[in-house]
């Protein structure tokens, strides 16, 4: 690869750790900053960029292992881009008393991806999720970070269509 | 109008999460787009309240009327021209028309405490908390001395509604006797068990009720910096809290000299990032200092060593924003309710396939079948109910024939069961309870820490034996291998994640033993 080539990408490098950096010296007078750091991150752009375990390490005098320990415990937090549409079914009992798990085949099959997975192109995305606190209207489904009440399979198809082409603007 | 002619009308359209997620943004947007599209109609202002509680009639509108608010639900967008041309802002009756807000049976029939101004008020407005009563639990409390305080909320009875039901009086005196400085009240917001939206619902409707009870709670412990974990599924919960800390602070709520009094107190939201185990509190204060949420062995007590270290209070979303009420009212008053060691009222959640879920507040003693055949209605798919789950993922799974038991700590106790956060979750006849059973064990394999062996490697060997008994494996013998199983998880684990999760499996057993092992009448006959 070309110097030329290469060179975009190291300039993005500079961004983000510039970002980061900025970021962490924003929470310098808070104690335990890194969760909130961490959703900043993610904010921005969108998951967690493997370098920030680096900089983020460097900046509150942790080791990478525990900035590391701390990305991957918590759920929430991607290391990869995400989906335009991010796609999140209930899974808990009280939308399986109300038949989230049939929804959530159908869900999958209308996507034609697991759970845990994205379609090819990364337009969407499907995960579950143990409860929104909607536990009286189920089942449950999240679209584009949009809550939904009541959902069937008919409604989804529906909903997911709309956040599709809106290009997953709520 | 009682606010004379020419005057907007007041409509009410809820702000909460489960009215929006049915739609009750586009029900305000179709009332504003009708009172502005001229021909001399009527002026609106949509004030978007918390839900009133009565989730299966959402969108819940009302209107503002020289008799009162009146109520219409459940609303769609498409009706709302409808309804406005039909006299809805007059109080027209419809088919969608509920009478007056204060005369519905299922709300009269409640006893709210902690729950009296979510629905009511404007959640966004200080102003409209303090005309219905905010502020005066903490003003009566910076006049009284720390230990006249703790007094007085021992001697409401009031136990920690996020579970674990410890009296909240003797916590606060443990944190306030200790030894260090600074302390904290932390609010347990990760409100992760399914069934239970009563935090949510209090922190969308009635956030300043929050901040008034950390504020009462740092004066009787002498704290002075507090923390909301608040869980990252409940954006709209965050969002509320974190603009009325900004308000409060514009007041002169928090920051220093609260209300011109010597006690200064900051607050933070923290928010979570999707682990359930983050609501056992000190895998819940782990997670505030920025580390994994790793559960801690208890000694030492979070009152002694809790966050950073230091004295901590802490306690639930509900727990917190009844204080103010026991200080208004009195503790004796709030004593008053409840049965035996249950003193005072529970919010109770209706959940899953119930016709009427929502928030049912009512004093402890209430029998389980009132809630759920009587507030409840029954199923919502019409079939009879089999189960209901009280008290979350790690509460027991009870048949009908429980529907005597009275909602209180220690009755539940004796049953096998517990009240839990107060979430009762119903499911019809058509549910296979070695399924559900089998899901209670999956469910601590993904949500726990690790920290502890019983529970991360027993909940991944116990969908393993109950994969086996349903398939009819040996199933005596793998019956008696997960009893045995579920006895090690209660004595050997850390936590109630370890802990508990053997509830909701052996009740299940004990109840629904022909879901596991088809017994010869049953046999090839499926599972009802």
């Amino acid at each position: 690869m070309t110097q030329e080539a290469s060179a975009p990408s190291r300039s993005e490098q500079d961004g983000l750790e510039g970002w980061v950096r900025s970021a962490a010296q924003a929470r310098r007078a808070e104690a335990g900053p890194l969760l909130d750091l961490l959703h900043d991150i993610q904010g921005e752009f969108g998951y967690v960029p493997a370098d920030c375990e680096r900089i983020l390490a460097d900046e509150l005098n942790l080791s990478r292992a525990d900035v590391h320990g701390v990305v991957s415990f918590y759920k929430d937090f991607r290391r990869t881009p995400p989906a335009r549409v991010a796609v999140r079914v209930c899974r808990a009992e009280a939308c399986q008393a109300v038949g989230a798990d049939e929804l959530a085949g159908q869900v999958s099959d209308r996507m034609g991806v697991g759970f845990g997975e994205a379609t090819h192109d990364n337009v969407a995305s499907l995960d579950h999720v143990f409860c929104f606190g909607n536990c009286a209207l189920g089942p449950t489904v999240e679209i584009a970070g949009r809550l939904y009440g009541r959902v069937d399979g008919p409604l989804f198809d529906r909903l997911f269509s709309q956040a599709v082409s809106a290009g997953g603007t709520p | 109008m009682s606010s004379g002619p020419g005057a907007a009308v007041t409509v009410y359209v809820p702000r909460d999460s489960a009215a929006r997620a049915v739609g009750a943004d586009e029900v305000a947007e179709a009332i504003l787009a009708w009172s502005s599209a001229g021909d001399g109609r009527a002026a609106v202002r949509v004030v978007r309240n918390g839900s009133r509680g009565l989730l299966w009639l959402e969108p819940l509108v009302e209107v503002e009327t020289s008799g009162g608010r009146v109520a219409y639900g459940p609303v769609t967008a498409a009706e709302v021209d409808g309804l406005l041309e039909g006299g809805m802002l007059a109080g027209a009756e419809s088919s969608r028309y509920l009478g007056r807000t204060d005369d519905i049976e299922w709300l009269r029939s409640q006893d709210r405490v902690t729950f009296a101004r979510v629905g009511v008020v404007d959640p966004m407005s200080a102003d409209d908390f303090v005309a219905h009563g905010g502020m005066a639990g903490l003003q009566r409390a910076l006049a009284m001395t720390a230990q006249d305080v703790l007094a007085e909320v021992s001697a409401s009875g009031l136990r920690g509604r996020g579970g674990a039901g410890f009296p909240t009086g003797i916590k606060w005196q443990t944190v306030h006797s200790a030894p260090g400085s600074p302390k904290y009240v932390c609010c347990n917001a990760d409100e992760g068990d399914s069934g239970t939206f009563a935090d949510r619902m209090l922190m969308e409707g009635d956030p300043f009720a929050l901040v008034e009870g950390m504020l009462i709670a740092a004066h009787a412990v002498g704290a002075t910096q507090g923390y909301v974990y608040v869980r990252s599924e409940y954006p709209d919960a965050v969002a509320t809290l974190r603009s009325a800390i900004d308000s409060a602070y514009a007041r002169g709520w928090l920051g220093e000299q609260v209300l011109g009094s010597s006690l200064a107190f900051d607050l933070f939201v923290r928010v979570g990032a999707g682990a359930y185990i983050c609501g056992e509190e000190t895998s819940m204060l782990e997670s505030l200092e920025g580390k994994r949420g790793m559960v801690r062995a208890k000694p030492p007590l979070p009152a002694l060593q809790g966050l950073f270290g230091r004295p901590t209070v802490v306690n639930n979303v509900l727990t917190l924003a009844t204080v103010p009420a026991i200080l208004t009212g009195g503790g004796a008053g709030f004593a008053s309710r409840g049965v035996d060691r249950s003193r005072g009222t529970q919010v109770f959640q209706l959940a899953g396939n119930v016709a009427r879920g929502g928030i049912v507040e009512t004093a402890f003693g209430v029998t389980l079948g009132q809630l759920v055949d009587g507030f409840g209605g029954g199923t919502r798919s019409g079939r009879p109910v089999r189960a209901v789950q009280v008290g979350g993922p790690l509460g027991a799974y009870l048949p009908p024939s429980s529907f005597e038991l009275p909602m209180a700590y220690e009755d539940f106790a004796a049953a096998g069961a517990m009240i839990g956060h107060g979430g009762v979750v119903v499911f019809d006849d058509t549910v296979d309870m070695a399924k559900q059973a089998r899901f209670a064990m999956e469910f601590c394999a993904q949500e726990s820490c690790g920290k502890c062996t019983p529970c991360r490697i027993g909940s991944v060997r116990g969908v393993e034996v109950i994969d086996r008994i349903t398939a009819g494996d040996d199933p005596e013998g793998g019956i008696a291998l997960l009893e045995d199983l579920c006895q090690v998880m209660i004595d050997g684990s850390l936590c109630a994640m370890g802990g508990l999760t053997p509830m909701p499996v052996r009740s299940a057993l004990r109840h629904f033993r022909d879901d596991f092992v088809p017994t010869a009448a049953t046999n090839g006959q499926g599972t009802s």
